[in-house]
C-alpha cells in the first residue's frame, strides 16, 4: 500500500517537474507546479508531517501558487519567444548539474545507516511542533512574522507605480 | 517499507530539475517557478531526516523554509512587475543591461 | 707607535671638513669666514706635515710612520683591503709639496676669486681637491689610491667647469673627466691584473713578494705596469692621453696652477714611483715609458712655440714638463723625477699665478699679442715671473737647472738608446727656453699692444703677491738641495741612487752634460730676443716662409679634430643608436606595448564574463557548486593516496 503510494505520487512530482521544464506558456508551467505541490503535500503525510502536508496545501498551492497564477495573468505573459540563448549556460551549466546529481545520489547510495519509512510509523502531531515552535524556538518565529511584515512593504513599494510613470498597458 | 534512501533521491531529483529548468527557461516568471522546485525538494529532504531522527526540529525548519519562501515570492514577482514596467519584456535575455 | 703623535688622519680630514664647512653653509657666511674656514684647513695640513718633516729630520720620528691601525675595508673571500695609510718618505715629500703648494694658492685665490660668484663652493672644491689628494699621496695600496685618483679626477671636473654657464668650460670638464675614465680604465685592469697575481693590492706586500721571487721577470709583469701607465698617462696628460689639459685652461687660473701643473697631474708620476719595483722587472716596459715620455715633451713644446693664449703656453708646458719626469721614471730615475715634481711644482705654480696676476690686472685679458709693457706696470709680477722662466728654462742656479740636469745625465748614462733620449731631451729644452721667452717677451717688454686695457693694468693686491713671491724664493733656492741628498732621503722607497763619481765618464761628464744644457738654454734665450725683441717682425715672416709648418703647429696636429672623427662621432654616434632605437623604442616602448597588450587582451577576455546574461552566471553558479560539493564529498586523501601521493595530516 505504501508502495504504490509512493510511487504514483513521486511519479506525479517527477511527471509535474518535467512538464513544467517542457512547457512554454508560463501558466501551463504554474499549474504543473501546483501538480508537483500537491504530491509533496501527500509524501509529507507518508512520512508522517501531518501539520507540513496541511501548510503545504494552503501556504504553497493555495498562496504561492495563485500569487504566480495572478502575476501570469496580470502581465499578460505570453509564450516564450526564441531569444539568443547563452552558449555559456549550456556548455558549463548541464555538466555541473550532472555532477551535483551524481554525486548527491552516490552519497546517499552509499550511506549506511539511513532507516525506512512505513505506514505505521508515529505521526509527528501538530501539538508536539507547536510546543517546540512556542518554546524553543519563540523568537525565530516572531522574527519570521517581521520579515513577513518587511516583505510586504517591501512588495507593495516595488509594484506600486509611481507618478507619471507608464501604467501596463498591452 | 520505503528505504528513505529513494526519498532522498526524489528529493535530489526535483532540486536538479529545478536548475536545470532555472538554465533552460526563458521567462522570467518561469525561472522563478523553478526556484520555488528547488526549495520543495530541499524541504523534502529535511522532512526526510526529521522522519530519520525523529527530531521536530527538522519540520519547524520546512516550516521556516515555508514562510520564508512565502516571503520571497511576495518581493520577487514584485520585482518581476517592476522589472516588466521598465522593460516591457519577460524575456531573461533581453534584461542585461548589467554587461559590460 | 713613537710617542709623538704625528696626528696622521688629520691631514686629510681637516681639508674634506672644510670642504663640508663651506659646500653646506658657505653660501650663508659672511664672505671673510668662509676665506677663513678655507684658509685654515691647508694651513692645519702642511703645520702638520712639516712638523712631521721636522720631526724626522732631527731624528724623532723613524720612517715609515703608520699611525692607524688600518681599519678593516673589503675583506670578502681571499681579498684583504685595507684603509691602511703610510707617511714614508716619497710621501711625506709629495705632502710637503701638495699641501705646500696648495696652502700658497688656496691664499692666492681668496685675492683672485674675490669677485666671484661662486666663493664658498670654489674653496669648498678645492678643499674636497687637497683632501683625495692626500689620500692619494697617502695611501698604502692600489684600491686607496684608486679612490683618490677618481677623487681628484672629480674635483678637477669640478673646477675645471666651475663657470658651467659658460659652454666651453662646462665641455672642458667633461672631457677631462671621460679622457681620465680612459686612463683609468687601465688602471683598473693594473689593479685586477695584480690582484690576480700577488693576491693582494697593498704595495708593501708586493714589493716583499717580488723581493722573494728575484727571477721573476718581464710576462704578467709588463702587463700590469703597461696597464698602469695607461692609468698614468691619462692623469699626468701625456701622449695620446694629454688633450684635456689644454682644454682644462677653461678653468680659474689658480686651479691650472693647483691641479693642473703641481699637484693632481704629477699623480701618475707619483704612482709609476710608488709601484717602482714593478717596473724594475720590466725593462720593456721602462722603455715604453720613456718614450712616451720623450715623444710627449718634444711633441707638446713644438705646440707651445705658437699658442698665443698665455695659459695655453703654460698647458703645453706643464704637458711637455711631465714628459720630462716621465722620462726620468722611464730610465729607471725615479727620484729624480721626483725631484723635477718637485721643483716643478714651484716654478710652474708660480708660472700660472703670476699669469693670473697679468690677466686678472689687465681685466680678464689672455691673448699674448694684446699684452706688452707690463714690466712697468707689474713689477713685482715681472719679477717673479722671470725667476720661474729662469728656473724652466734650466739656468744654474735655478732650481730647474738641478732637476732637469740629473733626468738628462741618467738619460744619457742609459745605453745608446738613452743618449738617442737625451739628444731629444736637450732639444725640447732648447725649445722650453724659447718658447718660455717668447712668452716673457710678448707680455712684459715693448709697447703695450692692447686696446686700451694699458691704462687699467695694475699690480695685484699683495695678497695675490705674496704667494709669487714665496714661490719665487723656492724657485730659485728648490733645487740646492741637490739630486744626491733627496736621492739618498728617499733612497729607502725608491731604491739606491748612483753616484756619478763611480759612473762612467765620472764626474766631469756630469759637468760637461750640465754645461751643454745651460748653454742650449742660452742659445734658446737668444732666438727668442732675437726674434721678440730685436725685430719683432721676423715671427710673421717666419710664419708666412713656413706656412704648412706653422699651421700644423697651430692646429697643434689636428689632434682633437682627429680624436673627434675617429673616436668620438662613432661612439656618440653609437649610443644615440642604441639608446634611441634599441632601448627607447624597442626595449621601453615594446615593454610598454606588452603590458598594454596584456592588459587589454587580458580585460577583453575577462569582459565576455560579465555578459549580463542571467543564465551564464546561473551556469557559472551551478559549476561553483559542484566544484564544492567534489571538494567536499570526495575522499580526497584516499584517492591520492591511491595515486602514490601521500599527506601527513597534523595529530593523526
Amino acid at each position: 500500500m505504501h508502495l504504490i503510494l509512493f510511487i504514483v505520487f513521486a511519479g506525479f512530482c517527477l511527471a509535474g517537474a518535467i512538464n513544467l521544464l517542457l512547457q512554454t506558456h508560463p501558466i501551463n508551467s504554474a499549474l504543473s507546479l501546483v501538480v508537483v505541490m500537491c504530491s509533496l503535500a501527500v509524501l509529507y503525510l507518508l512520512l508522517g508531517a501531518e501539520f507540513l502536508a496541511a501548510a503545504q496545501i494552503i501556504v504553497y498551492a493555495g498562496a504561492i501558487m495563485v500569487l504566480f497564477t495572478f502575476v501570469v495573468m496580470l502581465l499578460n505573459a505570453g509564450r516564450e519567444e526564441r531569444t539568443l540563448g547563452s552558449r555559456a549556460g549550456k556548455v558549463i551549466g548541464f555538466p555541473a548539474v550532472v555532477v551535483i546529481l551524481g554525486l548527491i545520489a552516490t552519497v546517499i547510495l552509499k550511506a549506511q545507516n539511513l532507516g525506512s519509512a512505513s505506514l505505521s510509523d508515529p505521526i509527528t502531531s501538530t501539538e508536539e511542533l507547536s510546543r517546540v515552535l512556542f518554546h524553543e524556538l519563540l523568537l525565530p518565529f516572531e522574527v519570521t512574522s517581521v520579515l513577513i511584515l518587511v516583505a510586504i512593504l517591501g512588495a507593495v513599494a516595488l509594484a506600486r507605480a509611481g507618478d507619471g510613470e507608464r501604467r501596463v498597458s498591452k | 517499507m520505503i528505504p528513505l534512501s529513494w526519498y532522498l533521491l526524489l528529493s535530489a531529483a526535483l532540486f536538479c530539475l529545478g536548475v536545470v529548468g532555472f538554465l533552460i527557461k526563458r521567462n522570467l516568471i518561469t525561472v522563478f517557478m523553478s526556484i520555488e522546485l528547488m526549495l520543495n525538494g530541499v524541504n523534502l529532504s529535511f522532512v526526510t531526516f526529521a522522519h530519520q531522527w525523529h527530531l521536530v526540529k527538522g519540520q519547524i525548519f520546512v516550516f521556516f523554509v515555508m514562510v520564508v519562501a512565502a516571503a520571497e515570492a511576495a518581493v520577487g514577482l514584485a520585482i518581476i512587475i517592476a522589472v516588466f514596467r521598465a522593460r516591457s519584456t519577460l524575456a531573461v535575455d533581453r534584461i542585461d543591461l548589467m554587461k559590460l | 707607535m713613537n710617542e709623538p703623535v704625528l696626528l696622521q688622519p688629520l691631514i686629510p680630514l681637516l681639508p674634506f671638513l672644510g670642504f663640508l664647512a663651506n659646500g653646506l653653509l658657505g653660501r650663508r657666511l659672511p664672505k671673510a669666514l668662509t676665506s677663513i674656514i678655507a684658509l685654515c684647513a691647508p694651513l692645519a695640513s702642511f703645520l702638520i706635515v712639516l712638523r712631521a718633516a721636522y720631526m724626522v729630520w732631527s731624528g724623532a720620528l723613524a720612517l715609515p710612520a703608520i699611525e692607524l691601525d688600518a681599519p678593516h675595508w673589503i675583506w670578502v673571500g681571499s681579498l684583504h683591503v685595507d684603509f691602511n695609510f703610510a707617511v714614508d718618505q716619497l710621501s711625506l715629500v709629495m705632502l710637503l709639496v701638495v699641501t705646500g703648494v696648495g696652502f700658497l694658492i688656496h691664499v692666492y685665490s681668496v685675492g683672485y676669486m674675490a669677485d666671484e660668484e661662486g666663493y664658498a663652493r670654489y674653496f669648498s672644491y678645492l678643499n674636497l681637491f687637497l683632501f683625495f689628494m692626500t689620500v692619494l699621496v697617502m695611501a698604502g695600496n692600489a684600491l686607496l689610491m684608486f679612490v683618490g685618483w677618481e677623487g681628484v679626477g672629480l674635483a678637477s671636473y669640478l673646477l675645471i667647469g666651475f663657470w658651467f654657464q659658460k659652454t666651453s668650460a662646462a665641455d672642458a670638464g667633461k672631457k677631462a673627466f671621460v679622457v681620465n675614465r680612459i686612463g683609468d680604465f687601465g688602471f683598473l685592469i693594473g689593479m685586477f691584473l695584480l690582484l690576480a697575481n700577488f693576491g693582494t693590492l697593498t704595495f708593501s706586500e708586493i714589493a716583499a713578494k717580488l723581493n722573494a721571487n728575484p727571477d721573476w721577470n718581464g710576462g704578467i709583469l709588463t702587463a700590469i705596469a703597461l696597464c698602469l701607465l695607461l692609468g698614468a698617462t691619462g692623469k699626468s696628460a701625456q701622449l695620446p692621453l694629454y688633450i684635456w689639459l689644454p682644454d682644462a685652461m677653461e678653468g680659474p687660473t689658480p686651479v691650472s696652477a693647483l691641479i693642473h701643473a703641481a699637484t693632481m697631474v704629477t699623480a701618475g708620476v707619483y704612482m709609476i714611483a710608488r709601484t717602482h719595483f714593478l717596473y724594475d722587472r720590466s725593462p720593456f716596459a721602462l722603455s715604453v715609458v720613456a718614450i712616451v715620455g720623450t715623444a710627449t715633451a718634444i711633441f707638446a713644446a713644438t705646440i707651445a712655440l705658437v699658442q698665443t693664449d698665455i695659459k695655453r703656453v703654460l698647458a703645453y708646458s706643464t704637458v711637455s714638463q711631465l714628459g720630462y719626469m716621465f722620462l726620468g721614471c722611464g730610465v729607471a730615475a725615479y727620484s729624480a723625477a721626483i725631484f723635477h715634481l718637485m721643483t716643478h711644482a714651484f716654478f710652474k705654480a708660480l708660472l700660472f699665478l703670476a699669469a693670473g696676476s697679468v690677466i686678472h690686472g689687465l681685466g680678464g685679458e689672455q691673448d699674448l699679442r694684446k699684452m706688452g709693457g707690463l714690466r712697468k706696470s707689474m713689477p713685482i709680477t715681472f719679477w717673479t715671473m722671470t725667476a720661474a722662466v729662469f728656473a724652466i728654462g734650466g739656468f744654474f742656479p735655478f732650481a730647474g737647472f738641478f732637476s732637469k740636469d740629473a733626468i738628462l745625465y741618467e738619460a744619457f748614462q742609459h745605453g745608446a738608446s738613452g743618449k738617442f733620449l737625451w739628444f731629444i731631451g736637450l732639444f725640447t729644452a732648447l725649445l722650453t727656453s724659447f718658447y718660455m721667452f717668447r712668452l716673457w717677451y710678448l707680455a712684459f717688454f715693448g709697447e703695450s699692444r692692447s686696446e686700451d686695457h694699458h691704462t687699467h693694468a695694475h699690480e695685484s693686491s699683495w695678497i695675490m703677491l705674496a704667494p709669487l713671491a714665496i714661490l719665487a724664493l723656492l724657485s730659485i733656492g728648490g733645487g740646492w738641495i741637490g739630486i744626491d741628498r733627496f736621492g739618498a732621503f728617499l733612497a729607502p722607497v725608491l731604491g739606491p741612487v748612483g753616484d756619478p763619481a763611480t759612473a762612467p765618464g765620472g764626474k766631469q761628464l756630469d759637468v760637461l752634460l750640465s754645461v751643454v744644457a745651460v748653454a742650449v738654454a742660452l742659445l734658446g734665450w737668444f732666438v727668442a730676443d732675437r726674434l721678440y725683441r730685436q725685430r719683432p717682425d721676423t715671427p710673421a715672416k717666419l710664419a708666412a716662409a713656413f706656412p704648412a709648418g706653422y699651421k700644423v703647429l697651430v692646429h697643434k696636429y689636428w689632434v682633437d679634430e682627429i680624436y673627434g672623427a675617429v673616436l668620438v662621432k662613432p661612439v656618440l654616434a653609437l649610443s644615440k643608436f642604441l639608446l634611441e632605437w634599441v632601448v627607447d623604442v624597442a626595449i621601453l616602448g615594446g615593454l610598454a606595448w606588452i603590458l598594454g597588450g596584456i592588459a587589454n587582451f587580458g580585460g577583453a577576455i575577462l569582459q565576455r564574463w560579465q555578459s549580463g546574461n542571467l543564465r551564464s552566471y546561473a551556469a557559472w553558479l551551478a559549476a561553483g557548486a559542484a566544484a564544492l560539493l567534489l571538494f567536499v564529498l570526495l575522499p580526497w586523501t584516499t584517492l591520492l593516496a591511491n595515486l602514490g601521493i601521500h599527506f601527513h595530516v597534523a595529530g593523526h
